[in-house]
């Protein structure tokens, strides 16, 4: 948590911070940095962010969700960070997110890049940011290197998710090596998961073997004309209207480029 | 499942990758790995922590290890480990190791209690330690000097500590923190069994098919064991019942069928239910052939007090302790006692007076009738009233759970198996809980038998091997002997060659009690041993005080600076486990042993070496001669007369004659086990660490550690406590005691597996220990015939009725504190807090609490709250999700961490049977920091 002698030191490398994002700067500086101020892919925003590239036209780099941050969670990225100056982020090995009740960086924001409506709840008319709403990210695995594959009893960032059983599970299997142990291995939920990163800080192995990935770069995605039969609420994903093949949309491969009627009379394949 | 499929395709990706380079590019990769592992050595040994006793296998180069990996033989855990066991690698090299001696000194460099610590030499070390305790014992005779021992004691460890103090000494004020540990489960086995540790093995795993977690937080707690009760599980979901109980929802009701969350020490209503249900609704599931064969019934008394100090009004006590101290002497009943202790003639309202607070542990034999009268109280509505530990579940559900549970251990032919850690042994009334587990599996018949049993987890990896088993206690000997008894203080002094009359046969002082004598000025010198007595144990504030503020010396002998350390006057750098040859025994009984890996670090040293070193300082003539002890009026008798008979000279030192004799020195060395490794004790080693004598130390040039084994295993042999010769544990992985012709004994009392009960020859069980077989009879109000009942080859079966804890939550104190461990870390944190993954994972100790509760207190998730007792209060940040989630009403603060120092704010009640301390619930209040 935040205590005052280190909160000075924290003003001034904000205010510095945000010095140049807000670019008082001169043109050399400027331009030695110019690749940064593109959306980064990889970069992991503050709860509520925008998407990437409308993050960037919205964030005024102000600062506010920063020196709002309880925990020091939140940077502003400076020159050589190799990410665009002046906007917040935060890597969750070192800290990450952890989840404030009234998350209080997502109201400092003046300039609504970080939204306060996509983490709004309702409890009888009453609006409330809900934290488990919030999408920085989402944890991945990489099964190689996670030792719970292996079969050690590990499973610390189960234990350090603050949505434990709903954002990581335990999948339970049997060790037919041994013969008479389970693996408990993690399972991250993309549909609970907020990328708060506290997974990614409790991994035990030398370099994290589950880490957040901006969830763009984390995901894929299915399309709509498949539904889980035996998953009934898969069906809502029809009510997601999305810039994709619609129903009404024809499709087309290679084979069929050609209308019907001109394939059939094109005998040059014969 | 996905697992195999995964492994499989591996496996043939990498096969057919083989096949298409043909097989030049494999001799190469081979050559390499050869190359990275070359001067590599690997050795066998137990994992560090806990009572699990999980193998390993050890690599080390250039004189330090640099990996570490399952031990795929060894049986327990077949090349796994958890995560603590992952970084055994690590635990030796934190950045903050003790290296040198060190002493509180003023600038004139002489010993200062008010002064701030300096290095100093070995020599300067010993000089100081001798001239406190000949100081001491000047002052106080022999009760004037302490040890805080501990289940992390290698058993060579134990054994020299156990020599010097009551052979040496002639002190029993020897204790190890197993006694915070696990000293219910011990006199619970004691009562009940005769003789200590459990007779089933952890290969009841993959038979049972009712698995019982009660008060145990396995899948934090015995990772390893988890995994193999998750194996079970799965290999059969639909039979496999998982049954889990505890005062808060934990990681192991994960996997359970049934959980049920009760009121603290209402576990006691529940077993009472249970065996009600057995009793009186289904007597037909009772196995009368056991029983009326195997089995007395048998009762105590209640008002036994809740081991506090006598003296209520203790001038040490402040003000705000004094009504929870007064409950030591009496307490008024409240209306769920009402009915439990309605069979004594008692009501709510009535007070109880403590009477029997001196001898808690009597019990008579009663009959089956009077049992069964005294379990007419635990209806299923009545304990449901009393147990249920969640506010908002309802009482219907709970009692469906509680009626499931009765179901699943009485089902004919379905094997039960209980187990319990902490939940049970650090319990007010621990050893009547410990006790009521057998009642069931008794009744039912389902004990003792591969599948069926109620099986004591142990918390630390030697509290059976070492603790227990070496008898490191107060009043214990070796092999289940006890020092108040002529008979087994002969056969030590036979055994160890001393003088008859040289053991003191008076009881010495438990854990808490040393700490409470050194408060009183009853205790002038106390050592710590593998141990964290400054940390671990409750009401904290005033040992700290005691040992800052009072005269008194003490020394720490550790790896590393926890509040031990700093609240000591000298500090000991010593050895840690791979620096040193050792033995450790696990909770299923099976023995471990492992060789030297590395030198020490710095000028460390083993424990072993620091007792022996010490004994160098000490003339038998100085402590063998008549001697006064508080309590027993003829004292000690002087024994140097019939020493001297024996053929020892008065100036023959404790060495001589403990650690040096002849015996000791027909251990040669080098010997065949040890080729290829070193032994710092025995030969010295590269570093020729300036000894005691101010000369570099060169090794005592006798195999010490063979030695102190092969003497403490004459004490077993043919006593149903048999190990097998040092040797043959370095060639297996480990043996389950007793070891009878070369094999080991998987389910003791059963005469098919156990010889001892076979030889009994009294058909299919017997239950052959010693201890507490002679017994009064009577009613369940007391005895009504003196005359002994001897219960040769026979258990008990205890009724124990329901009582409140000592401390209960009322408006000012207003909500219930459980303490206990976290998986990442081990104990106080002194080993695990230093590894810096482990620590990242989890840097500190929060408050768990339920978000209701933290509400009401105006705080939220992230807070920093005071957790405030009668006793002292500490700051912990509020958790309210995560992997404790308490019902309304109760907090959880785990203790590993020294800067949420809980211990401040825990009681020191104990149970007054065991003397284990309650470390699971008092009250406290909780407001914003």
């Amino acid at each position: 948590m935040k205590n005052s002698p280190s909160n000075d030191r924290r003003r001034f490398l904000l205010s510095a911070a945000r010095g140049i994002g807000l670019s008082a700067m001169g043109a050399l500086v400027w331009s030695a940095y110019v690749g940064e101020v593109k959306a980064a892919p990889l970069i992991l925003r503050p709860p509520g962010a925008l998407r990437e590239d409308e993050f960037i036209k919205n964030c005024i780099k102000c600062g506010l969700c920063v020196e709002a941050c309880p925990y020091d969670t939140l940077k502003l990225a400076k020159p050589g960070d190799n990410l665009p100056i002046g906007t917040p982020y935060f890597t969750p090995r070192n800290v990450p997110c952890y989840m404030c009740d009234l998350v209080p960086c997502v109201p400092a924001c003046p300039s609504g890049a970080l939204s306060q409506s996509s983490l709004a709840t309702y409890i009888e008319n009453h609006a409330k940011l809900d934290i488990k709403k919030a999408r920085m990210g989402l944890a991945v695995i990489d099964e190689e290197s996670c030792i719970a594959t292996w079969g050690i009893q590990c499973d610390a960032c189960y234990r350090a998710c603050p949505l434990m059983g709903e954002a990581i599970t335990i999948e339970f299997s049997k060790n037919e090596r041994t013969g008479k142990h389970a693996f408990l291995k993690p399972v991250v939920h993309a549909d609970v998961c907020t990328g708060c990163g506290m997974c990614e800080h409790a991994c035990v192995t030398k370099k994290a073997a589950i880490y957040v990935l901006p969830r763009a770069l984390a995901m894929g995605e299915v399309g709509n004309h498949y539904i889980k039969g035996w998953e009934p609420k898969d069906e809502k994903r029809l009510d997601e209207p999305k810039p994709e093949v619609t129903h009404h949309e024809l499709t087309k491969t290679k084979i069929s480029e050609k209308s019907a009627l001109d394939s059939l009379n094109d005998e040059s394949g014969l | 499942m996905s697992m195999e499929r995964r492994e499989f395709l591996k496996s043939a990706a990498a096969a057919s990758a083989a096949a298409a380079v043909g097989m030049t590019v494999p001799a190469t990769v081979e050559a390499a790995s050869n190359q990275a592992q070359a001067g590599w050595r690997w050795d066998k040994a137990a994992c560090r922590f806990c009572g699990t006793g999980c193998g390993i296998m050890m690599a080390t180069k250039d004189d330090r290890i640099v990996a570490v990996k399952g031990d795929p033989l060894a049986p327990v855990n077949r090349g796994l480990n958890c995560i603590k066991g992952y970084f055994n690698a690590k635990i030796m090299y934190g950045a903050d190791r003790l290296t040198q001696p060190l002493l509180r000194m003023n600038e004139q460099g002489q010993f200062d209690k008010k002064g701030k610590f300096k290095p100093i030499t070995w020599q300067r070390a010993f000089d100081e330690m001798e001239k406190q305790i000949k100081s001491a014992l000047k002052e106080k005779g022999p009760t004037g000097v302490a040890m805080f021992s501990s289940g992390q004691q290698t058993v060579m460890e134990g054994n020299a500590a156990l020599k010097l103090m009551k052979a040496g000494f002639r002190t029993n004020n020897i204790d190890p923190n197993a006694r915070l540990c696990m000293a219910s489960a011990v006199t619970g086995f004691m009562n009940v069994f005769g003789a200590d540790e459990p007779s089933g093995c952890y290969d009841d795993i993959e038979l049972a098919e009712t698995i019982v977690a009660f008060g145990s937080n396995m899948a934090e707690m015995h990772p390893i064991l988890w995994s193999r009760v998750s194996d079970r599980k799965l290999s059969n979901p639909d039979k496999v019942q998982v049954i889990v109980l505890s005062t808060y929802k934990h990681r192991t009701m994960d996997l359970a069928d049934v959980e049920i969350v009760f009121k603290p020490n209402t576990d006691l209503a529940i077993f009472n239910y249970i065996a009600r249900e057995i009793v009186y609704n289904h007597p037909e599931a009772i196995d009368w052939d056991f029983v009326n064969k195997y089995i007395v019934f048998a009762t105590g008394p209640v008002d036994i007090g809740y081991g506090l100090r006598e003296d209520i009004h203790h001038p040490k006590y402040k003000k705000s302790e004094l009504d929870t101290a007064a409950k030591q002497k009496s307490k008024v009943l409240t209306a769920d006692e009402g009915v439990s202790l309605g069979y004594l003639g008692y009501k709510a309202g009535d007070t109880l007076e403590m009477k029997n607070s001196g001898d808690a542990n009597k019990h008579w034999k009663i009959t089956f009738e009077e049992f069964k009268k005294g379990l007419a109280p635990y209806t299923l509505d009545y304990t449901a009233k009393v147990s249920k530990g969640d506010p908002d579940e309802s009482i219907e559900e709970f009692k469906a759970k509680l009626q499931k549970m009765a179901d699943l251990y009485i089902e004919k032919n379905r094997k039960a198996l209980t187990f319990w850690t902490m939940g049970f042994n650090q319990h007010t009334r621990g050893t009547w809980v410990n006790e009521q587990a057998y009642m069931i599996h008794f009744l039912l018949g389902k004990q003792a038998k591969p599948g069926s049993g109620a099986f004591s987890l142990t918390g630390q990896p030697s509290a059976c091997g070492t603790a227990r088993e070496v008898g490191t206690f107060a009043h214990r000997l070796p092999a289940d002997m006890v020092v108040m008894n002529p008979e087994h203080r002969k056969r030590a002094e036979e055994i160890w060659k001393l003088p008859a009359g040289t053991i003191n046969p008076k009881m010495g002082s438990h854990f808490t009690q040393i700490h409470r004598d050194l408060e009183d000025g009853k205790v002038k010198f106390a050592w710590v041993s593998v141990c964290n007595p400054y940390q671990d144990t409750g009401n904290a504030e005033h040992w700290i005080k005691a040992a800052r503020e009072m005269d008194n010396f003490i020394v720490t002998s550790d790896g590393y600076p926890g509040i031990s350390a700093k609240v000591s006057d000298l500090i000991l750098p010593s050895a840690m486990m791979y620096e040193k040859w050792g033995a450790y025994g696990n909770a299923e009984r099976r023995t471990q042993h492992w060789r030297q890996q590395v030198t020490p670090i710095g000028d460390a040293m083993s424990d072993t070496w620091q007792f022996v070193e010490l004994s160098k300082r000490f003339t038998i003539k100085e402590v063998w001669g008549a001697q006064k002890i508080p309590g027993l009026d003829t004292g000690l008798p002087d024994v140097l007369g019939t020493a001297k008979a024996m053929g020892y000279k008065e100036t023959d030192t404790l060495f001589d004659v403990l650690f040096a004799n002849p015996t000791a020195k027909s251990y040669k060395w080098p010997d065949a086990v040890g080729k290829g490794f070193q032994n710092s004790e025995v030969e010295g080693d590269k570093r020729n660490v300036i000894g005691s004598d101010g000369k570099p130390f060169k090794g005592y040039g006798f195999f010490i550690q063979k030695y102190l084994w092969e003497e403490y295993r004459k004490f077993g042999d043919g006593h149903g406590h048999d190990y097998a010769d040092f040797d043959t544990y370095h060639k297996v992985r480990g043996l389950k005691w007793p070891v009878v012709d070369g094999k080991e004994t998987a389910w003791r009392y059963n005469a098919k597996y156990d010889p001892y009960a076979k030889k009994a020859n009294s058909g299919p069980f017997s239950f052959y220990g010693h201890a507490f077989k002679e017994i009064p009879s009577g009613n369940l109000k007391g005895i009504t015939d003196q005359t002994k009942v001897h219960l040769d080859g026979k258990a008990k079966i205890f009724f124990r009725p329901y009582m409140e804890p000592t401390e209960v939550p009322d408006s000012n104190y207003d909500i219930w504190l459980c303490t206990g461990r976290v998986l990442e870390h081990w104990h106080s944190g002194t080993m695990t807090m230093r590894v810096p993954e482990l620590y990242r994972a989890v840097p500190e100790a929060l408050c768990y609490m339920h978000p209701k509760d933290a509400e009401k207190r105006g705080v939220k998730q992230g807070d920093m709250v005071w957790v405030e007792s009668r006793r002292g209060k500490v700051k912990a940040h509020v958790e309210t999700r995560g992997r404790n989630r308490p019902p309304r009403g109760l907090v959880f603060v785990p203790w590993f961490d020294e800067k949420v120092y809980i211990n401040k704010v825990c009681l020191d009640h104990t149970c007054p049977i065991s003397k284990q301390i309650d470390h699971k619930k008092c009250a406290v209040k909780i407001y914003k920091a």
